[in-house]
């Protein structure tokens, strides 16, 4: 799967995007705790999934053919 | 142009404002968000403003079907500038035509703190002596998933 950062996250991470393969898929809740493990930096922050361009809720599911994108608390206008 | 979209270069309002227009409608509210120099006592230098172009122009396509809903009859466009944007530039620009003018008013304002709400565009505040990407400015986002309503 493609992941995604933006914005403040993209900067503490020092990535906008990278690749990650799943050994099987997961919850977005379980996903969460997953990049938490990954990348320690990221446990404190706020921050919505979107797969595929929707936001989603904790039980939706992730697979290895989605886009993951981390959106933290939007700011436009 | 494109009816929902983000754009990388200035915006001209007067584009927008003739899209929505055609011979039903009486009125047209446009509303031009600028970049604006002094915040909570803070002088802004300069805003960067990023988005996630393909989900941010969708979610933007998603406030112009919710205020289709609710007010039959207006027509809506909307461009939101990213990149660097001086003081005063446009950021963010709507255009909302309607056959009366109450119903233009109030769709033009929804369409504003829906953008504030589900759009996933980012604006950083360049300081003299810092920076810092802004946070929302409205409790986030338990309107952003759609689900039924009941």
């Amino acid at each position: 799967m493609k992941v995604l950062y933006f914005a403040h996250l993209k900067e503490i991470l020092n990535i906008k995007e990278e690749q990650i393969t799943l050994s099987k898929d997961l919850t977005v809740l379980d996903f969460k705790q997953y990049l938490n493990e990954q990348h320690p930096e990221l446990k404190d922050e706020t921050y919505q999934i979107a797969v595929n361009e929707e936001f989603v809720q904790d039980q939706s599911v992730v697979t290895n053919e989605d886009i993951i994108a981390l959106i933290p608390p939007v700011s436009g206008g | 142009m494109k009816q929902f979209e983000i754009v990388e270069e200035s915006i001209n309002p007067e584009v927008y404002r003739e899209w929505t227009l055609n011979s039903k409608q009486g009125a047209i509210v446009v509303f031009t968000g600028h970049v604006r120099e002094w915040t909570k006592g803070i002088k802004t230098e300069y805003l960067a403003y990023e988005a996630y172009v393909p989900m941010a122009e969708k979610k933007m396509s998603q406030i112009g079907d919710e205020i289709a809903e609710k007010w039959p009859g207006t027509i809506v466009a909307i461009a939101h500038r990213i990149g660097e944007l001086q003081i005063s530039d446009i950021a963010v620009v709507i255009s909302v035509s309607s056959p009366h003018r109450r119903d233009a008013y109030e769709a033009n304002e929804y369409a504003i703190e829906r953008i504030k709400e589900i759009v996933p565009i980012w604006k950083k505040e360049i300081w003299e002596d810092g920076e810092e990407w802004q946070g929302s400015q409205k409790q986030y986002h338990s309107s952003s998933i759609m689900e039924d309503e009941s």
